[in-house]
């Protein structure tokens, strides 16, 4: 629990503000963690999160602001040996563990540089001095097996041990404090009975008067474990909260805020007709579970969720891209069983997928547009078998040209394009197979504001001529400007179905953030 | 994901900002015709080859500018010459076939060995020799693809039991005495003064040139090879396209093992093998030139023999036999020096256009 006001915090960070051109990302906020907190940080994808941890990991240099280290004043930005010093450590989402090296060498990892090179490494001490962390913080762990063969919530318990074994005991300087853990969205891919045991374990780090700062997504997580919440919107802190003292409906505002709501952007071609004739029943996955729904005719339908909660497998799973377990899938009268899909009888059944990794799954960047775009349909242009270059030119151009694609000669390498360009290319690429299904996934990463517009109503004029659209995004903004329902999953099951007035940008983060409770209550 | 702050959201905003040329340049950024670069890039590889000669020529007008001198070129490199051929498919589909080399010999002996001690006729021979090419050519592919195996490694692997056999077979020595009518079609016969086994070598590369460069399989080949993810998501056989590169590969190499043992006469365990690295150094040289960037045949035939004239040149000039090593060697590493470089550019201009 926060410890008493004079006492110096472990942490604490003054008017911070860190500019990129003209945005602020973050606008003079102040944040304190005191030893023993656990101390949640919420806000929304782009509310400068992730800008804040960056600064406190050194990456960043802000541009005005003062942080205080055990309530002394430290230059900016931290360096790696002050990081060190002052014991703060991070845990990202992606764990950073090595999975063909056992969990000793892994937990071993950070020691290595440190070490003189030709040192002895005493293998059976090291891996007893393991077990004796992994035992004070009541983990199960053997060091000697490979980290690849230990389940999801054991490699988290390996990332966070190592990075928190030596907070809180006595330090040999004396000046290094007790320590900082960071973790960056640890229970993004467990579920929440793993997710607990985690919390466990962030209570024994706090028992040993080190201090955590829990950044998360998930509303109904952060209020069971933090002590304190602080909450920032738009770059601007919106206030440090006592967590025993709020509710959820409370943090939400927070998160939200009150400002006007936009205009309701209901696309023109919004007039499902009342076909359903595209229908998934039962689809289940690795992260997804029995997720069934109907694409009417003339519709975008978006998916959604936070990080983990598997949305964005579904396109790859009905593409046969990656694995599903079961599912049907209906396209008509036609239905194909999902699990044994592949991208080629995907394909003959009148799907397409243009997936979000332009650069590996969607292109070959090194060769040209034209080959890129005509990839899938190249069998149309030859003749007796032979396809010359100025035919393959033509039939590319053809393509390209309706989406506007700039710029227009097809002989240039595909990497030669902007962002925008490279996407509208993947459309082009797939809607001359006249796909009857349209799967994209994040349709706008990494595109221009302009581009943006233009990709949006070619998504729109596509649904219009008849083929259904799934759009599997994190991205609410866009969701809310391109999708006539959006579908939001959680933990690998749809919770919700978000449509009308009601499909906004604020709309969506609100019920993204509502609790499980919360949905609970209201069906 | 947009920055979701107010300024995010202004998606109406007309500005078709940071995104490449501006509506009013419609033309693309680098011109459609070929600058000089471009042509001299294209051009580069058939330059030197002619300089080559030209130099030779003046040094050693009476030795090396002769028919003779050429038809003798032209004749004892079709080996290097198909060998670098079966190379150029593999590569394009991404997977290195190192047993090249080991499977030429074994055509060759398994025809030796059924024409001369088993008194088979020369052209059952010939198929039977092409057989096991070819099977050993699946074998390879097999392993690699569905076991998921760097190709690197299981051909070095391969290539090593293939050549244990090959002493196991021929029982350590050479097999003589081939039909006569196999050396007569292979170098006894001359079209406009240059050995038959020249054109054989033309032939594949005509072929190979014409399904990498003008028909739909080519194009699947390309993306096996540079976007594995990409091609299985479009949809392509990749497994299936793989298996027949490499047994593709395997025959080409039986036709130049074949065409070996026509030149020579004979089959025996191991010369094959010194032909591996100057077909690596010239599949990799002629991918700087004709179609830069791109395994091609042309520039295959181009590198096999700017690389034979070379060496044949500097001998004729007094140069000892190593410097073939010296050639060879110095050739490859630049040659994959070079295609580095270029990439190097060709991904400085993606990073522009982000």
């Amino acid at each position: 629990m926060p410890v008493r006001d004079d006492a110096a915090a472990l942490v604490e960070l003054r008017g911070l503000s860190k500019r990129f051109g003209a945005n602020w990302a973050l606008d003079g906020v102040d944040l304190r963690i005191d030893a023993g907190e656990i101390h949640g940080l919420l806000g929304q994808n782009g509310s400068g999160k992730s800008t804040l941890i960056k600064v406190l990991a050194g990456y960043h240099a802000p541009d005005a602001g003062e942080l205080r280290l055990n309530g002394r004043v430290v230059s900016l930005p931290l360096s790696a040996r002050q990081l060190k010093q002052h014991r703060i450590r991070f845990v990202h989402q992606d764990l950073a563990l090595i999975p063909s090296l056992t969990v000793l060498e892994n937990f071993l990892s950070g020691d290595f540089g440190l070490r003189r090179g030709l040192a002895p490494l005493r293998w059976r001490r090291e891996s007893a001095a393991a077990r004796e962390v992994f035992a004070t913080y009541g983990l199960d762990l053997d060091p000697n097996v490979l980290v690849r063969d230990i389940s999801r919530l054991a490699r988290a318990q390996l990332a966070i041990a190592r990075a928190v074994r030596d907070l809180g005991t006595a330090d040999d300087d004396g000046d290094g404090g007790l320590g900082l853990l960071v973790l960056d969205e640890p229970t993004a891919f467990l579920p929440r009975d793993e997710a607990d045991n985690l919390f466990r374990l962030m209570r024994a780090v706090t028992d040993r008067g080190a201090g955590v700062l829990f950044v998360s997504h998930d509303l109904e997580e952060t209020v069971d474990i933090t002590d304190r919440v602080t909450v920032i919107r738009d770059g601007k802190l919106v206030g440090t909260v006592a967590t025993q003292q709020t509710t959820t409906n409370d943090l939400i505002s927070m998160i939200i805020g009150h400002t006007l709501a936009p205009r309701a952007t209901v696309p023109e071609s919004a007039r499902p007709t009342g076909d359903t004739d595209v229908r998934v029943s039962s689809l289940s996955g690795p992260l997804v579970r029995e997720a069934s729904f109907e694409i009417r005719h003339g519709e975008v339908l978006g998916i959604t969720g936070l990080i983990g909660s598997g949305f964005e497998q579904i396109p790859y799973m009905l593409f046969g891209a990656r694995h599903a377990t079961a599912g049907e899938l209906g396209i008509g009268p036609d239905r194909f069983a999902i699990a044994p899909m592949t991208p080629r009888r995907a394909m003959d059944a009148g799907l397409a997928l243009i997936p979000n990794d332009r650069a590996v799954e969607g292109s070959a960047p090194s060769l040209t547009i034209g080959e890129n775009v005509a990839l899938p349909t190249i069998d149309r242009i030859s003749q007796w078998g032979r396809i010359s270059e100025s035919r393959l030119t033509e039939y590319a151009a053809s393509l390209t040209q309706e989406l506007d694609v700039r710029p227009s000669d097809p002989r240039l390498p595909y990497a030669a394009l902007s962002g925008g360009n490279q996407q509208k290319v993947l459309l082009a690429k797939w809607l001359a197979t006249n796909p009857r299904l349209l799967l994209i996934s994040e349709p706008t990463q990494g595109v221009d504001v302009g581009a943006r517009e233009q990709i949006f109503r070619l998504i729109r004029g596509v649904a219009a001529q008849g083929c259904r659209v799934l759009c599997a995004s994190s991205d609410l903004d866009q969701l809310a400007q391109v999708c006539t329902r959006v579908l939001v999953f959680r933990r690998g099951r749809i919770t919700d179905e978000v449509s009308g007035g009601s499909l906004t940008k604020h709309g969506l983060t609100e019920v993204l953030f509502r609790s499980d409770a919360a949905v609970a209550q209201q069906s | 994901m947009s920055n979701s702050g107010p300024v995010g959201v202004s998606t109406d905003s007309p500005r078709l900002g940071t995104d490449a040329p501006s509506p009013a340049s419609h033309t693309a950024p680098r011109p459609a015709r070929r600058s000089l670069g471009g042509w001299l890039e294209i051009a580069a590889l058939p330059l030197a080859w002619v300089l080559v000669i030209a130099v030779f020529s003046i040094l050693k007008p009476s030795t090396f500018l002769t028919l003779a001198n050429f038809s003798n070129i032209f004749g004892s490199y079709s080996v290097p010459f198909i060998l670098t051929l079966s190379l150029v498919l593999p590569l394009t589909c991404g997977d290195y076939d190192l047993s090249v080399a080991s499977v030429a010999a074994m055509a060759a002996m398994t025809t030796a060995i059924l024409n001369v001690n088993h008194h088979w006729a020369i052209v059952p021979a010939i198929v039977a020799g092409l057989v096991v090419a070819a099977v050993l050519g699946l074998i390879n592919g097999s392993i690699v693809i569905f076991f998921e195996v760097d190709s690197l490694i299981v051909t070095l692997g391969t290539s090593t039991v293939l050549q244990g056999v090959l002493l196991w077979i021929s029982g350590s020595t050479t097999i003589s005495g081939l039909s006569p009518s196999l050396v007569q079609s292979v170098i006894g016969t001359k079209l406009l003064g240059i050995p038959l086994s020249f054109y054989y070598g033309l032939i594949i590369c005509v072929v190979l040139w014409y399904v990498l460069q003008h028909t739909a399989l080519g194009k699947r080949l390309l993306f096996v090879g540079r976007g594995r993810t990409v091609a299985k998501l479009s949809g392509l056989r990749v497994a299936r396209l793989r298996l027949g590169s490499f047994m593709m590969s395997a025959l080409l190499a039986g036709v130049a093992g074949i065409v070996y043992a026509g030149i020579t006469g004979s089959a025996d365990p191991t010369s094959a093998l010194s032909f591996l690295l100057p077909a690596f150094a010239a599949v990799f040289l002629g991918a700087t030139g004709v179609i830069p960037g791109r395994f091609n045949a042309w520039g295959s035939l181009i590198a096999v023999y700017f690389l034979a004239t070379g060496i044949t040149g500097l001998q004729l000039a007094g140069a000892a036999s190593y410097v073939q090593q010296l050639f060879y060697g110095g050739a490859l590493v630049l040659a994959v020096t070079f295609a580095q470089l270029s990439r190097r550019r060709e991904t400085r201009v993606e990073d522009t256009a982000q």
